[in-house]
């Protein structure tokens, strides 16, 4: 099989964001990056799904400026084969060109499956891999449950709200959103970081691939979220303390 | 590659791995292990297969053939478990039992021994200290007795790491005359008959290693158990030292530089007398100096990683490295529980942990008496 993993490389979450001062975006120096935690997910399902189908191969693709080798170098650590790394050349992609030009990629690269996080963590959009299902007019499921991958086909299960679930029967390619709980990403080894030096990573330009695709979306004004206000701490009798904690729900808080 | 860093993006990559390794694997059952003495031997089997236990030995016996500081990452990041004595095993492991065996051993021997052991697959202690002997490693008694083809071991091992849970021991023995000439180093089994594992030890700290007294009586193993040279094990053991204190000495500012950090976070949160226990200047200046002689212990060490890198002779350096970090590390546990005030002394807080468990790098490896023995000579005194 050939299989992909789309990763996006994001801010670390432990990462104090500051915003630049015209709002435009956020200010990047110091910040440290690292592989959105749901694309861990999909690089462990890529390895697992090559590990189940011998001979198949793990492909990972970034879009993205070229510190995204980086995350690509952590893929390859942990058992990917090769790389594409999509140059945005300062372009500032949204959604919809970015999908534009990862679908042409898959398109050209052949494969009969692609991982992707469910959503990046970063700004939280969670609509590239089902835009780039779109372009392709392949099959796509998002919250990644539990999948089974057996000649050609796909049965996968997605959590939806409720505790309910939703399986699909569907027929590869395909592409699917992983979430936590789908399986325990492995960690880089020592080996395989080591290995990671000598495989291929491929650069491809974001303006070669995007076709006419330019961006529907203008980001501005970006804002930190207001302070939170200090808790309170209700003291007292416990009967008093639950009667006024009932009150400042309703009249305060107006949650009830 | 930041400017005046050693480390490369492979080394921070592997910083990640075993950051994560210690944080996720092993953090998460520091109340059970540390309760128990013990944790599941699966361990090793897992450090080995993220490549820890081997990071420079050759690629020929099962390593990744690296430099010193992929070792370096390994120490700095492992502390992160907030259990020395685990820490501790898995050195003894790599560190302490093992490079003399790949340094001397023969192919047959590296096939019984140091492979499986840095598979994961054999857990391996060093015997060196005696009931009787310590630091003063030329004068121990256990005697191993040349009959035929055999040696016949008689005597006793104490504190050993790793001890009660060992698959092989390189035990230093004695085969000829007192003193420093007459001792051996050999490759001991402990399925050997007559080798019994006595109590586990109750110790101060480090409570999560094993750590047992060990008795060798009529244990009859092949002489082609022997290492390297008869009669030269001494020396053997005086070279072995380097790399184990020189991870001492990492493991030291390393971890010093762990509660540092708690205490900061601790005070920055905790207000006394209207304000931030942090706000008050006495310890701004208080974590602002020992921030600074940690990084003058990392800098000291990083230069003795550089020459031990290069294969220079650096033993004043890495006595240096240790005796500085090992002391310094103290004072840092000191400190850092006086920040913590009266929860510093619970057991809740890991200052109390740490306050234990870092005593002992100033006497194990060799104590800071004896460091300071080997400067003094060096110096010429």
């Amino acid at each position: 099989m050939k299989i992909g993993v789309l990763v996006k490389q994001v801010p670390d979450t432990e990462t104090k964001i500051k915003v630049l001062d015209d709002g435009s975006g956020i200010d990047e120096n110091g910040v440290k990056f690292i592989v959105s935690p749901y694309d861990e997910f999909a690089i462990e399902e890529a390895l697992k799904t090559k590990e189940a189908n011998a001979g198949s191969e793990v492909t990972v693709a970034s879009l993205g400026p070229s510190r995204c080798v980086e995350s690509i170098r952590t893929a390859l650590a942990m058992g990917c084969d090769k790389a594409i790394h999509i140059d945005d050349e300062g372009s500032g992609p949204d959604s919809y060109v970015t999908a534009k030009a990862l679908a042409k990629v898959i398109g050209d690269q052949g494969f009969d499956v692609v991982f992707c996080g469910k959503q990046a963590i970063d700004d939280d959009m969670g609509q590239v891999p089902q835009l780039v299902a779109e372009f392709l007019a392949w099959p796509q499921v998002m919250i990644l449950e539990n999948l089974e991958i057996s000649e050609g086909k796909a049965k996968a299960t997605r959590r939806v709200s409720g505790g309910a679930k939703e399986v699909y029967e569907l027929t590869l390619p395909a592409i699917f959103g992983c979430d936590k709980g789908l399986n325990t990403p492995r960690y880089a080894s020592l080996p395989g970081i080591m290995k990671a030096k000598s495989k291929p990573v491929e650069t491809l330009k974001i303006s070669d691939l995007k076709g006419d695709a330019n961006n529907k979306l203008e980001y501005s004004n970006f804002r930190m979220p207001p302070e939170k206000a200090p808790g309170k701490v209700l003291s007292g009798e416990v009967g008093d303390q639950v009667k006024e904690l009932v009150r400042l729900l309703r009249e305060e808080a107006k949650v009830l | 590659m930041a400017i005046g860093s050693p480390f490369t993006a492979e080394h921070e990559l592997f910083r990640k791995t075993v950051r994560d390794f210690a944080e996720k694997e092993l953090l998460p059952h520091q109340e059970k292990w540390e309760l128990e003495r013990a944790y599941p031997k699966e361990i090793f089997k897992k450090a080995a297969d993220l490549g820890f236990l081997g990071i420079t030995f050759p690629e020929a016996v099962g390593g990744s053939g690296l430099d010193a500081w992929f070792k370096v990452v390994f120490c700095e990041e492992i502390v992160r478990c907030r259990m020395a004595g685990l820490a501790m095993d898995l050195m003894v492991q790599a560190d302490i039992a093992t490079p003399v065996l790949n340094a001397l051993g023969t192919q047959a021997q590296k096939e019984e021994f140091l492979i499986p052991a840095l598979k994961g697959e054999k857990i391996a202690a060093l015997g060196v200290t005696e009931p009787g002997c310590g630091s003063d490693v030329a004068n121990l008694q256990t005697r191993a007795e040349a009959q035929g083809d055999d040696y016949v071991i008689n005597g006793a091992k104490t504190y050993i790491t790793n001890g009660g849970q060992a698959d092989f021991i390189t035990l230093a023995v004695r085969t000829g005359d007192e003193g420093h000439k007459g001792i051996s180093l050999v490759l001991f089994p402990t399925a050997t008959k007559g080798f019994a594992v006595g109590k586990k030890l109750e110790k101060l700290g480090n409570h999560s290693s094993n750590t047992a007294l060990l008795f060798f009586e009529d244990c009859r193993i092949p002489k082609k158990y022997l290492l390297g040279e008869e009669n030269l094990g001494f020396t053997y053991i005086m070279k072995n030292f380097q790399g184990e204190r020189l991870v001492a000495a990492i493991s030291s500012y390393a971890s010093a530089d762990l509660a540092l950090q708690d205490a900061i976070q601790y005070t920055r949160e905790r207000k006394a007398f209207g304000r931030r226990v942090l706000d008050f200047q006495v310890w701004q200046h208080k974590f602002a100096e020992l921030k600074t002689q940690i990084e003058a212990a990392r800098r000291l060490t990083y230069h003795a990683v550089t020459l031990f890198n290069a294969g220079q002779e650096c033993t004043t350096e890495i006595s240096m490295a240790k005796l500085f970090a090992g002391d310094l590390a103290q004072r840092v546990a000191y400190e850092c529980m006086q920040a913590h005030g009266g929860a510093g002394y619970m057991a809740e807080y890991d200052i109390s942990r740490y306050f234990r468990d870092i005593r002992l790098i100033t006497i194990g490896a060799g104590t800071s008496e004896i460091m300071k023995e080997i400067i003094a000579k060096r110096l010429g005194f």
